[in-house]
Order: structure tokens, then C-alpha cells, then sequence
């Protein structure tokens, strides 16, 4: 399962990255493998989501979200 | 006067680095840039208490040393630099009290580097607000370095960190974070003994960064290299790894120092904020609601004031006229300067109120939320989420918001914005804008609510970023990607705006606007009114000769005379000639000679065009008879006795300024930001086709 995937109020358990580059500025940002992560909410058109992590919210897009893979 | 000791300020956005700046250094402060490339430095003076004067350097905000755009990659190369002119003897880092983790990252990076470090721990207030306790005493003993708590916003605890600024080692006495000879042992060993580091990690940087950092030489970076080869290094994995390595050590420290609250899961304010600004009917129709009232507030709220302006000058050259000899000198600085500053002077309340806003938007958070609605749609026409802020920025000038783009991480998206950017309608077209339409549309209300010149100008707006968004959607076809994007952004929380800071910014750019423009349009006035009081030959004196015979002299009252003489000298002028030979390629936008003039010299900048018809109407019309430019526009008739200035050409001329390049400065900031003139040429070709184009279509469906 993928961050992606989860709905509005959902939250999930960050596992692993299917992605090095992108993981480098994730976890930078503190989405670390560990880490318990919300989402938000999602922009008015689709994409990007906003997610609560680490204490504030971060805001990425759906494909980059796809990249995080969830406990 | 050389500062005793320098400092540098780092920190993540958004943490209030600006509004601690500014509480350290007062109005003592100046805006330049980092030598060889064009970020903006600001750099101020701070009195410490024990006499000594600290010199406080502002670099970019930023979440990691590892640097994603060109802003962030200033942070290391200053901090890293020996012996250079900015070269910190202590470093502030700046951390939010309510975002502790994220912010300590860069930190446990800065303090491995082991230069002398500072903690002023910003928005306890906040922190407190949210019930998350943290043991400063404790916290500033496990990581060896003063932590002094400060709200920059209320101007609280500057004094204490004033004081343990000038009470700071000169030898760094953190606390080692992680372990990073674990990284690559092997590697930092050997760089360390290529080039002299002081630390470990600081190895270890070079290892990363090396092929960026202007003062190495090419044999150690060559060399580094190297060495990265021969122990096969792999940049992305090392960061990986390090990033975890450093979260655990932060967890480690908060678990001891920080309480934060289970129920955390509350519902914000911020976030019922949210709902309603970023909602998917609401938010787009507030974002529209924001925007025109912004445009109509420039023109309400600036009313008065430039009418004071106006006024002002039509005063002073009243006075000027009484005080000097009447002659050459004389008409040089009250029809050549003064005509022309009176012309740009006159915007500076709507500047102000411009500034204020965009400002206000950005403090306040707003501008990221806009971010995130709008980054689909930008995505689609080949632009980016990130894109929108330069071009808001640039409603106000494309030249800083051609240098925000930095911010942009991929080259494409970049591009494409800087292209664009100067499309939108920049605050050097509201002088042209709001005297032509004051000019041809009435002053009365629509509906109630709506005005109808308000209208015309939100209009203009609405029009250029129409245009920006389809030149841009024909550019993603065009141009060829490099790198992948992405747009991993934080989404601050909503916090009042800083009401300092934004007169702060209103008068930092109205000044700017003075100072840049000023000079341009005073040599530009000086230029044209020499052009445009003499004439090639003796075409003067001809004139002089023709209107001198009984036929003129006895038939026409003297004041008839002095106006068919004036006028005719201007067209046999310098001026009059080069606007004479231009007048065929703009006759079918419906302009003549004397707009052609306006166009000429408005090349350099687009609000000379305002003060180029000041000084034309001033050399043309009767010196006792001092009006403003909108009256002697409103007068000023075609030979055949019709008004120059109708519907058809006013909005032929708004098309024009609205499509045509017509800045000097933006031409040189996109050579500098692309460092390949045939960007800034190719964007100076296509805007002035798309500019002729829109004006002969506009003027031939009005005429």
C-alpha cells in the first residue's frame, strides 16, 4: 500500500521508498521510514495532497506520494 | 567601519529568519548580492552590548545543507569559504520551537561543520499555545550550545541573544550528532588529507558538493573526484543514510527535552482555515476575489495621495517657472525633469499598496496555499505549482520575480516561468494602463459594485495571465526536459501578517522604484527634451522666418502663433524626425509620430512612456498654462482637429505595452539568471511580434 492510496483522514506508518532521489528530500522533509503520516487534505483539482508528518504539513503530489510505501 | 565580529543567520523557511533580521539590525541594513552569483545578500549591523559591532549576514532559508536550488546552494558555500569576506566567526540558527525535529536536521548538519553555533529557539509563544513543553536547559546541555528562546515577532529576547552573541566562543563546543566517519570512513579519511577541513563532515560535504563550490581549485575538485571513484561513493545513498542517522539522534534528544501532547490530532485552526481557502468552489473563487480586490484597492486607495503628488509638482514647477530666468536652462528642468519625475513619482502610492499586499499574501501563508490549488492546473500548461509566486511577484516587476525562480528545482519549469514572467502585467504598466484608461474610460459605476475603470484594469490583469498560461502551454512543446520535478513543499501555518514587515517592503521597493527608475527617466528626459528642442539643420530657424512674415503675424492673435510655432518646431525636432521615421510601421496601430517618440524612448523601461508624454505635451504646450499630463493628453488633437487619444488607439497602446518586452532590466536579468543571451533575445522577439500583433488587431476592432 502507498501513501497515495489513502483517503482523507487516513493515516498510515511509513515503511520504505520505491524511489532514492525522491526518498533523499522526503526524509530531509521528515517523512522517514517509521514516521506516521496523515492526509489532509487534497488540492480542489485532484493533486497535489497535503499530508501531516514530523509536526506540520508537507504538500507533494500524488505521484510522488506513490513513491512512499506504507506498514 | 569593520564589523569586530560576523555572523551568519541560518534557518528553514518560514521560521521568522527575516523578522529576527530585522529585529537584530533595525533599518541598519543593505541589500546586495553574493559575489559571483545573483542572490540576494542582506546584511545589516547589530550593536551588541558590550560596545562591539556584529555584522549579521541573512543567507536563504533552507531545510538541509544539501542544496535543491540555486538559493540554497549559497548556505554551504559561505559557511564552508575560509578566510573570505563573509566568512561567519559564529552562526545563528534559527529553529521553530513549534516544528523542533524537521528544523534540528539542519542544525546537527551546521554543527558538525564546527564553526560556533547559536540556537535562538523562535515562536515559543506558539509552542506554548500548543501545549508542547520543552527543557531549554536541558536541550542546550546535550547539544553543547546556547539556546536562547526569542519571538522575533514580539521582539522578544533579542537583548539575550544580543548579549550571548557577544559573550560567544570563538571555539565551537557542540556536541558530536552522528557518527559520520561511519559514512564513508575510508573517503573522508583521504579527503582530509588532500585538503585541510576542519572537520569530518565538513570532508564529507566536499565529497558531495565539490563540483560547486567556486573556491576550490580545479585540481583538488579533480582530485576529490577521484577519490569519489576509487572508493565508489554514491552521493544519493550517503544522504539516505545520513538523513536517518541524524533523525535518530534528533528523537533521541527530543525524547529527553520535549513533551509534546498525544492529542495532537485536534483540529487546528490553521486547518479549518484551510478548508474553507483551499475548498474546491470557495478557494478558487476567493483567490479571484483576493486578486480584484487588490486592483481595485490600488487604484481607490492611491487616489488621494497621487492627487497630492500631482498637484505638488504642478506647484513646484509653477514656482520654478517664477524663480528661474525664463531661457533654455530653465525649460530643460522644468519641461525635461521635473515634467518627467512628475510623471513617475505620481505611482508611488500604488506601488506601495502593491507591495503591501503581495506582502501581506505571502506572510500570512496564503501565497503557498495558492501554490497548492494551482499546481494541477500550472502542471498542465507546462509550468509548476512553485511557478505561481513569480508570477504574482511579477503583477509587481519581473526582475525579482525572475530571480524568485531560483526556487524552481527543475531547469524546465524554470524556463518556461522566466519566459513567461514578463507577460504579466508588471507594476511599470500601471502607469500606462491608469492613464490611458483614466484617459477613455468613464469613471462610474456598474452593478453597483463594480467600476467601470477598475473593470477595464483587472481586465489588463486577467489578460496577461491568460497570456503567460498559453505562451507557456506552447513552450512545454518546444522545450525539452533535463530532470524530473517534483514539489515536495511545507504548507506553513496562517499566522497574522507582520505589519513591520510590510511597510518594511513598501518602503524598501518604493524606494528601489525611485532610485532604479528615477535615474533612467531623468536621463531619458533630459535626452528627449534636447532631442525634441532642437532640430537638425536650420529647420528652427525657418520656422522662425515663415511665422515672422505679415500673413501669420498680423492675421492670428499672438497665442495661436506661439502654439502653431511650438508644434511645428517639434515636428522638425530630432525627436519629431525619429518619430517621422518610424511613423509608418506603427501608423496601422492607429499611433502617430509623437506616440512613436513615447514608444522610442520607453524602450528602456515602460513607465518612461507616461513621463515621454509629459515632456512632449510640456515642450508642445504653453508654458503659463500648467496642467497635468492626463489633461494635456485629453486636449491634444490630430491636425485634421480630432482627439489623438480615442477608445481604438488607448487600447491599442494598453496591447502593446502589455505584450512588448519594453525593459532594459529584465532583459539583463534574464541574461544573468540564464547565462545564454539567446533567451533573453528569443523572449525579446516573440513578445514584440505578440505585441504588434495585439495592438493592430485591437485598434482595427475598435476603430
Amino acid at each position: 500500500m502507498t501513501l497515495s492510496q489513502l483517503e482523507v483522514g487516513e493515516t498510515g506508518i511509513v515503511k520504505e521508498f520505491t524511489d532514492l532521489e525522491m526518498s533523499v528530500k522526503l526524509m530531509e522533509m521528515g517523512c522517514l521510514p517509521g514516521e506516521q503520516v496523515r492526509v489532509c487534505r487534497i488540492a480542489p483539482l485532484g493533486d497535489p495532497i497535503a499530508i501531516q508528518v514530523s509536526g506540520y504539513q508537507l504538500s507533494l503530489r500524488k505521484f510522488e506520494a506513490s513513491t512512499i510505501i506504507l506498514q | 567601519m569593520k564589523p569586530d565580529i560576523r555572523v551568519a543567520l541560518v534557518g528553514n523557511p518560514n521560521t521568522g529568519k527575516s523578522t529576527l533580521f530585522n529585529a537584530l539590525t533595525g533599518l541598519n541594513q543593505k541589500v546586495g548580492n553574493f559575489p559571483g552569483v545573483t542572490v540576494d545578500k542582506k546584511t545589516g549591523i547589530a550593536q551588541l552590548p558590550d560596545g562591539r559591532r556584529a555584522e549579521i549576514i541573512d543567507l536563504p532559508g533552507t531545510y538541509s545543507l544539501y542544496p535543491k536550488s540555486k538559493d540554497e546552494s549559497i548556505v554551504f558555500s559561505v559557511l564552508a569559504e575560509k578566510g573570505s569576506a563573509l566568512t561567519p566567526d559564529l552562526i545563528v540558527i534559527i529553529i521553530d520551537a513549534t516544528n523542533l525535529k524537521r528544523n534540528l536536521l539542519l542544525y546537527t548538519q551546521v554543527a558538525d561543520l564546527k564553526i560556533p553555533v547559536v540556537i535562538a529557539l523562535n515562536m515559543m509563544d506558539m509552542a506554548a499555545k500548543a501545549n508542547i513543553s520543552i527543557d531549554i536547559d536541558l536541550l542546550s546541555r546535550r547539544l553543547g550550545v546556547p539556546v536562547v528562546p526569542v519571538s522575533a515577532r514580539k521582539v522578544e529576547g533579542i537583548d539575550d541573544l544580543k548579549k550571548v552573541i557577544s559573550f560567544a566562543n570563538k571555539h565551537a563546543m557542540q556536541v558530536d550528532s552522528i557518527d559520520v566517519h561511519a559514512i564513508a570512513p575510508a573517503l573522508i579519511a583521504d579527503i582530509s588529507n588532500e585538503v585541510e577541513v576542519e572537520s569530518p563532515y565538513y570532508a564529507l560535504q566536499l565529497a558531495h558538493q565539490h563540483e560547486y563550490l567556486n573556491f576550490l581549485t580545479p585540481a583538488q575538485s579533480d582530485k576529490i573526484e577521484e577519490l569519489e571513484k576509487k572508493h565508489s561513493f554514491h552521493s544519493q545513498k550517503a544522504q539516505a543514510a545520513e538523513t536517518i542517522a541524524r533523525y535518530n539522534y534528533i528523537n533521541d534528544v527530543l525524547y529527553d527535552t520535549v513533551q509534546t501532547p498525544e492529542t495532537a490530532h485536534e483540529e487546528s485552526v490553521s486547518n479549518k482555515i484551510d478548508h474553507i481557502l483551499t475548498h474546491r468552489v470557495f478557494g478558487f473563487v476567493i483567490f479571484m476575489a483576493v486578486l480584484l480586490f487588490m486592483f481595485q484597492s490600488i487604484f481607490a486607495w492611491s487616489e488621494y495621495p497621487m492627487s497630492l503628488i500631482e498637484d505638488g509638482f504642478v506647484w513646484a514647477e509653477g514656482l520654478l517657472r517664477g524663480v528661474l530666468p525664463a531661457g533654455p536652462l530653465a525649460d530643460l528642468l522644468i519641461d525635461g525633469v521635473v515634467a518627467g519625475l512628475s510623471g513617475v513619482l505620481v505611482f508611488i502610492p500604488q506601488i506601495a499598496i502593491l507591495f503591501a499586499f503581495i506582502s501581506i499574501l505571502e506572510d500570512t501563508g496564503y501565497m503557498s496555499r495558492v501554490t497548492f490549488m494551482m499546481d494541477k492546473i500550472m502542471r498542465k500548461v507546462g509550468l509548476n505549482g512553485k511557478s505561481v509566486v513569480p508570477l504574482i511577484g511579477g503583477f509587481a516587476c519581473a526582475v525579482p520575480s525572475i530571480m524568485s525562480t531560483r526556487t524552481i528545482e527543475n531547469w524546465k519549469d524554470r524556463m518556461i516561468t522566466i519566459m513567461v514572467t514578463p507577460l504579466v502585467a508588471c507594476s511599470a504598466r500601471l502607469p500606462v494602463y491608469t492613464l490611458l484608461i483614466a484617459l477613455v474610460v468613464p469613471n462610474k459605476n456598474v452593478w453597483w459594485i463594480f467600476n467601470l475603470q477598475g473593470l477595464a484594469l483587472t481586465g489588463m490583469y486577467v489578460l496577461s495571465l491568460v497570456s503567460a498560461v498559453i505562451v507557456a502551454f506552447v513552450m512545454k512543446f518546444i522545450l525539452k526536459a533535463r530532470e524530473r520535478g517534483y514539489f515536495i513543499m511545507e504548507l506553513p501555518v496562517y499566522r497574522m501578517p507582520r505589519w513591520n514587515n510590510v511597510l518594511f517592503s513598501m518602503y524598501e521597493r518604493s524606494k528601489a522604484f525611485v532610485v532604479q527608475a528615477g535615474k533612467v527617466i531623468i536621463a531619458v528626459s533630459i535626452i528627449l527634451w534636447v532631442l525634441s528642442s532642437y532640430g537638425p539643420g536650420n529647420r528652427f530657424e525657418n520656422i522662425k522666418k515663415k511665422y515672422s512674415q505679415p500673413q501669420y503675424t498680423q492675421k492670428l492673435p499672438q497665442a495661436d502663433l506661439d502654439r502653431l510655432i511650438s508644434s511645428e518646431k517639434l515636428e522638425n525636432s530630432y525627436a519629431g524626425v525619429l518619430g517621422h521615421s518610424i511613423e509608418p510601421v506603427i501608423k496601422p496601430l492607429g499611433y502617430d509620430w509623437k506616440i512613436g517618440i513615447a514608444l522610442i524612448t520607453s524602450f528602456a523601461a515602460r513607465e518612461v512612456f507616461v513621463g515621454t508624454m509629459a515632456t512632449i505635451y510640456s515642450v508642445e504646450g504653453d508654458a503659463d498654462n500648467i496642467t497635468s499630463v492626463q489633461d494635456k493628453m485629453r486636449s491634444a488633437k490630430t491636425p485634421e482637429g480630432k482627439p489623438v487619444f480615442t477608445l481604438a488607439v488607448a487600447f491599442s497602446l494598453m496591447m502593446f505595452y502589455a505584450f512588448a518586452m519594453q525593459c532594459a532590466s529584465t532583459v539583463a536579468v534574464v541574461y544573468r539568471e540564464t547565462k545564454n543571451w539567446r533567451w533573453p533575445a528569443a523572449q525579446l522577439v516573440y513578445m514584440t511580434l505578440l505585441a504588434y500583433g495585439a495592438a493592430l488587431l485591437t485598434y482595427n476592432l475598435l476603430k
